[in-house]
């Protein structure tokens, strides 16, 4: 009697697929970049290398978490209705935006209690991630792509880590067009948009290179 | 199963997952974001206010009947809304950073829509804004006073009467209506003088695609009831008894129709020369009143200029740009006073004219309208 098992975190070999899900969701399939996920605040918020980094921080934590959660919710609620004939696959879309809303309202309030300080360094880029696809679009991939628990965590941090990039080497390119000539009809948001194109073909070179 | 179970059970379980979440969420808010009772010492003891704790200064003020003018509606934009807080404001916001000069950072002044009220304050403000009130009136007269520009005269209801410094502005509420989803607030001169406490009268010019112009022209009708606050702003006659040149261009009028009825009325016998600048005698207004009162006072002299004339208007008066004129009609300004109100840019031009005439930059005062 043969069951299909499937992998438990105890299996050989485990850190090496936590790692190939960590690079492929921060550079292959770079959520930004690959996706063109969440370009809004990548858009609005890359004038600065400091807010870049702020509200990358808060994408890296709260994708980190909500991945965690969903991945849960989804495997150990949703998967088991699906014997009794309940849509899993249309309810997940509308629970995980109820539990990303959620966490993020939460998040806010806790930090604003415990630290001023981490407040206004992350705590002021939390409401807009609320409405933000990618983070949204991290947790759809993951259940997409099958993984669970510690699996989904990382896979939530890697596609976070991935945004951050993105948007701190956009802030780092938008920090030095300052002092460059753009014709008047590119500047602000059509200079950026070019340059996210020509940043999104650089990583088509990542592509192929693993495959979850 | 039928298909009405599944439908049932898929409903209820969205609806419990975020029914549990707003129930997380509500006690979150009951402990987490409750920051208690919290007492604000307005102008060091001159009025204590115990206030719930969690909400941004500028509404918890609101909330007490104290308004700070903010123009952005507390989206952390305008920066109108600066409070000096002495005590208990923390750290500087970063959404505050981009609005604050040194100076401002220097002398504890904040963004008082981006500063939560955490804990006991003591505040300071402008004396007058304690005067600041909430009014309702109903629209007695809507005039053309030319093609673009209208006048707006209210009869106050609640409070039936104001009180104001000529000079002063009020924030005039335009509701929710077709094409703009929420209420604003634009700051427009108080044209009428004080003596006429039970009316305000205002000179809207209309924005293309302005919201609150919009709805003044297209909207609003007489018998209407609208709603302002104020007065506001440090824009009103020194206290000395210099020689005055004022100068003003479309709605810019407002302040200065108000002033020279109230110096009539109080009997203030200061000499000024009024410069008013428009293209067309279309664009003119209030002229007659003007140049009767210019007879009438042997202190108050009008000088209405056109700087395009057209041939059918039959202009014998003063022609060229409103600085041209002030640069002909000025000799030695060393000794007198500026007042200005316009657009950014006829203020700009008027201060470097002034200045070329030997005024000190510090006897200039002036109310750009943005």
């Amino acid at each position: 009697m043969i069951l299909a098992q499937p992998p438990t975190e105890l299996q050989p070999g485990f850190a090496a697929t936590l790692l190939v899900i960590l690079v492929s969701a921060t550079f292959t399939e770079n959520i930004l970049l690959t996706r063109f996920l969440g370009m809004c605040p990548f858009l609005s918020i890359s004038r600065q290398l400091k807010s870049a980094v702020g509200m990358g921080l808060a994408v890296v934590f709260v994708t980190t978490c909500t991945c965690f959660l969903n991945a849960t919710l989804y495997w150990y609620v949703l998967e088991p209705l699906k014997a009794y004939h309940i849509p899993a696959e249309s309810l997940k879309l509308i629970l995980f935006i109820v539990v990303i809303a959620a966490f993020v309202q939460l998040m806010e309030m806790l930090i604003e209690r415990i630290s001023i300080g981490l407040y206004f360094a992350l705590g002021i880029f939390l409401p807009l991630i609320t409405v933000n696809c990618a983070i949204l679009g991290a947790s759809l991939f993951m259940i997409n792509k099958d993984l669970h628990g510690l699996s989904a965590l990382v896979y939530g941090f890697g596609a976070g880590l991935g945004w951050m990039i993105a948007i701190v080497l956009m802030a780092g390119i938008r920090q030095r067009l300052k002092r460059s000539k753009v014709p008047a009809a590119l500047e602000g948001p059509g200079i950026t948009l070019i340059i996210a194109g020509i940043m999104a073909m650089a990583f088509v070179i990542f592509q192929g290179m693993i495959k979850l | 199963m039928t298909e009405l179970w599944v439908i049932l059970i898929s409903a209820g379980l969205v609806l419990g997952i975020s029914a549990a979440f707003a129930a997380l969420l509500l006690v979150a808010e009951r402990y987490l974001a409750n920051y208690g009772q919290c007492v604000i010492d307005v102008n060091r003891g001159s009025r204590r206010l115990e206030v719930r704790g969690g909400e941004t200064l500028l509404s918890t003020l609101m909330g007490r009947q104290i308004f700070i003018p903010s123009a952005c509606g507390g989206k952390g934009t305008c920066a109108y809304c600066k409070v000096k807080v002495l005590e208990g404001a923390g750290t500087v916001a970063p959404t505050e950073q981009p609005l604050l000069t040194a100076e401002d950072v220097a002398n504890n002044v904040r963004i008082s829509c981006q500063v939560k009220v955490r804990n006991d304050m003591a505040i300071e403000i402008p004396g007058n804004l304690l005067n600041v009130k909430q009014y309702t009136g109903a629209v007695e007269r809507i005039r053309d006073l030319t093609h673009d520009i209208k006048e707006l005269r209210i009869k106050l209801t609640d409070p039936p009467t104001i009180e104001f410094v000529p000079g002063q502005y009020v924030q005039l509420m335009a509701p929710a209506y077709k094409g703009s989803p929420e209420a604003v607030y634009r700051a427009y001169s108080i044209a009428s003088p004080p003596h006429d406490a039970g009316y305000v009268e205002l000179i809207i010019r209309r924005v293309p695609g302005g919201t609150c112009t919009t709805w003044v022209f297209e909207h609003l009708a007489e018998g209407d009831e609208v709603s302002f606050n104020g007065p506001y702003g440090e824009f009103r006659l020194s206290g000395t008894d210099a020689e005055m040149v004022w100068i003003a261009g479309g709605s810019g009028m407002a302040p200065f129709w108000s002033i020279v009825r109230h110096m009539k009325q109080a009997q203030i016998a200061r000499k000024c020369t009024y410069f008013f600048g428009a293209v067309r005698k279309g664009d003119l207004f209030f002229t007659d009143e003007l140049r009767q009162l210019d007879r009438e006072l042997d202190w108050f002299t009008f000088v209405p200029a056109l700087s395009a004339p057209a041939e059918s208007d039959q202009w014998d008066g003063a022609t060229g740009l409103i600085t041209e004129v002030v640069g002909k009609g000025v000799s030695d300004a060393a000794a007198k006073e500026g007042y200005l109100c316009g657009s950014g840019g006829m203020i700009d031009a008027a201060v470097k004219t002034l200045k070329g005439k030997g005024m000190p930059e510090e006897k200039i005062y002036y109310d750009k309208f943005t």
